[in-house]
């Protein structure tokens, strides 16, 4: 990356610069300090249940109330399992639209298309969440047990397609995907767009297909951004509550099978805050800090990710 | 392009900033001190203001010396609040279309239904009382009256011992208003007559029994027969009074009153076996049930018949199978044995006709009333609860108390301590 650096220019303080400079510094510290009450008090906070539960907090799997016994793990792993199966429906089905409205379609439909997407995430996550537990999740089952009986003898994919019920980590995946399509497609195609017509031309002139000319151009131009839209809907994904606790079906478990019935950590909050006694409580907002935690280490390998590609693309 | 190594003075900053939050956290507190004292002051003015009045009433209220001693209001006050306990007393009734005030209650969503008639019932006569019930929730109502944000609560359960200390109003007494069978409803095609013992449900929510035609079902069904399908078991997601009371009855059944099949305790959550079906309210179970062949799961009853669902019937203490109806409610909520402060728990009740799986709701008011338009009004609704609403209980899918206990409730509001 050959970037000249800019002249340096003799600093000439006004009033209004050094304001403006006040101004702005005070926003960015604002949502530092905002992030660090949110640790704060949720680290004071949960601390009860986590020092009374120890490392086995996130390592234990059993959520036991009436003995006071609270392992986070079939929680996390129900949080992950449902936000993976939503991001492998989601990003292949965001991109393509995105490719098609960027790429492909002819401006008539292009417009049409992107504006109806956009409306997918106007609809409340409840509504979402309505949907697929009165109107997705029985019809659903039959679907999920077909799909059963074809993978049932094969060795990894019968633990995977297992015997299934209505509310599942694969219905919130479909859910979540649907609510994330939305997001991952409209940031890809923001930065798809940014691609300069003239490398899009050159591959065209050289004699590539369209397919050839995309690969070529279009995805390794965008790939930090896609990589980051993708991010986020997976944020979305992992902290999504509503709709996660309606079709989940809240059974704290651990399996393979994306057929079964499971938890995720914002669904447990959500249905046991109201009758919570002390120590559950601060045990819930130990799931809180988890979840928080989780994001954030999601983004950071994100981050790196998206360091590493871009350093060797500067190779 | 080191994106990590700018960020990594942004997070220390953001441990750092934890340490400000602790400051914050302490001035909070004293925030919190400066609202109770305030409040005190307030209550202790008015009560001082009044005691001229008052004071006459109290002579010849003679022995009703029952006064507000709890809080810090003083001397005063508690002459004020005796003279109106002996005016406003349900041997004399109060003309409730004069009564003026404005009454926040929020708790129990299972008694929504009765209360919210009851307000538009009695809003027709007490023109100038205006009642807002905001639900939420046993655990919302009990920790609202708890902070005094609300003047009445309605709760399916009792205040645990460990939470007494919390309820910043003092004494709280529980008028229970309605009671109602929880069933067992279930969705089995061809099944229409279905018999549970405590012993085969325990089995069946604890994943030990998962076909249908399992050799302990079938004991209890001579003459049905139970098809080979797996059984989907449909419990609650969110914390509920309806999940405590259904534990309550398998506790004392198959728990820790019986042989110990059922291990998993009672509370508003338990720990569910995996593959188990969670749905969202009463409702939300019952839908699940009416769209799964094969599924079993507890379900108050008024949601039950909403839902067109078929449900089992229960063999109960004495050894008989009852239908879930409000009769069997009733019943047994006249053989259970009722406390003091008039709690009790209906959950396996004694009794030939009693259904063993039931849940009652209890309106929480403090002891001590505050403000005297307010403690007058809410004392005058839970009476209409208790008299003129109870007739139409049954309408609503609801069980009226028995006589006794509605009467033994009636003669409870006196214990009210209203400040004139």
């Amino acid at each position: 990356m050959a970037i000249t650096t800019a002249p340096k220019l003799t600093r000439r303080p006004t009033p209004a610069d050094s304001t403006f400079r006040y101004m702005c510094l005070g926003a960015g510290v604002l949502v530092l300090i905002v992030l660090g009450l949110i640790t704060y008090t949720m680290t004071t906070k949960s601390w009860d249940a986590v020092s009374h539960m120890g490392l086995s907090f996130f390592t234990d799997k059993h959520w036991d109330i009436a003995n006071q016994h609270y392992g986070a793990l079939s929680y996390i792993f129900g949080t992950l399992y449902s936000a993976t199966i939503a991001i492998l429906l989601a990003v292949p089905l965001s991109l393509g639209i995105a490719l098609f409205t960027t790429q492909v379609a002819p401006l008539w439909l292009k417009r049409p298309i992107t504006y109806l997407i956009d409306l997918l995430a106007v609809v409340p996550s409840v509504v979402w969440g309505l949907w697929g537990a009165l109107v997705l999740a029985a019809p659903i089952r039959t679907f999920f047990n077909h799909i059963h009986d074809i993978f049932k003898d094969v060795p990894v994919l019968g633990t995977i397609f297992g015997a299934a019920q209505g509310k599942s980590f694969s219905t919130a995946g479909i859910i979540l995907a649907v609510m994330i399509i939305p997001i991952i497609t409209s940031l890809s195609r923001e930065v798809m767009e940014t691609v300069p017509p003239t490398d899009r031309e050159g591959a065209l002139a050289l004699g590539a297909t369209r397919w050839e000319m995309i690969k070529g151009t279009v995805l390794p131009h965008s790939r930090t951004g896609i990589i980051g839209a993708v991010m986020l809907g997976l944020g979305r994904a992992m902290g999504e509550t509503i709709a996660a606790a309606l079709v989940i079906g809240g059974a704290a478990q651990i399996s393979s099978n994306a057929f079964a019935s499971g938890d995720s950590l914002p669904a447990v909050i959500a249905n046991q805050w109201s009758e919570a006694d002390t120590l559950q409580k601060s045990a819930l907002i130990g799931l809180a800090m988890t979840l928080f935690a989780m994001t954030l280490i999601v983004n950071l390998i994100a981050n790196s990710v998206v360091n590493r590609s871009e350093r060797r693309r500067a190779v | 392009m080191n994106n990590v190594k700018h960020r990594l003075p942004m997070i220390a900053g953001a441990i750092s900033l934890s340490l400000l939050a602790a400051a914050c956290g302490s001035s909070t507190k004293s925030t919190a001190t400066t609202t109770v004292a305030a409040g005190t002051a307030t209550t202790s003015a008015g009560g001082t203001a009044t005691t001229s009045a008052g004071t006459t009433a109290a002579t010849t209220a003679g022995g009703a010396t029952t006064a507000a001693t709890g809080t810090t209001t003083g001397a005063g006050a508690t002459t004020a609040a005796t003279g109106t306990t002996a005016a406003g007393g349900s041997s004399a009734p109060v003309d409730v279309s004069k009564l003026s005030a404005s009454l926040n209650a929020s708790g129990s969503t299972f008694v929504g239904a009765f209360v919210t008639a009851a307000i538009d019932d009695f809003g027709a006569k007490a023109k100038g009382v205006k009642i807002t019930y905001g639900g939420g929730g046993s655990g919302k109502g009990r920790q609202d009256l708890a902070d005094q944000l609300v003047d009445f609560a309605g709760s399916d359960g009792t205040i645990a011992d460990a939470d007494k200390a919390k309820f910043k109003g003092g004494d709280v007494l529980y008028f229970p208003v309605i009671v109602a069978p929880i069933t067992m409803s279930y969705n089995l095609s061809g099944v229409t007559k279905l018999q549970l013992s405590p012993a085969t449900i325990a089995k069946i929510f604890q994943a030990k029994i998962t076909n249908w035609n399992d050799p302990a079902i079938a004991a209890d069904n001579s003459g049905t027969t139970l098809p080979a399908k797996p059984i989907v078991v449909a419990v609650r997601s969110d914390s509920s009074g309806t999940t405590s009371n259904f534990t309550t009855f398998l506790d004392k059944s198959e728990g820790t009153g019986g042989d110990g099949t059922w291990t998993l305790k009672t509370g508003s959550t338990v720990t569910w076996p995996a593959g188990v079906q969670a749905g969202n309210g009463n409702s939300g179970v019952a839908q699940i049930i009416k769209s799964t062949d094969g599924a079993i799961g507890y379900v108050d009853y008024s949601d039950a018949k909403a839902a067109g669902l078929t449900f089992a019937s229960v063999k109960n203490k004495a050894g008989k199978f009852v239908e879930a109806s409000l009769d069997g409610a009733t019943a047994a909520a006249t053989a259970t044995t009722v406390k003091d402060n008039l709690t009790f728990n209906l959950a396996w009740a004694d009794g030939d006709a009693s259904y063993p799986i039931a849940a009652q709701t209890w309106i929480l008011v403090y002891k001590n009333q505050t403000d005297k338009a307010k403690g007058e009004a809410t004392k005058a609704f839970i009476n209409f609860l208790l008299t003129d609403e109870q007739a139409k209980a049954a309408s609503l899918d609801y069980a009226a108390l028995p006589k006794d206990l509605d009467a033994k409730a009636i003669a409870q509001l006196d214990k009210i301590v209203i400040p004139a």
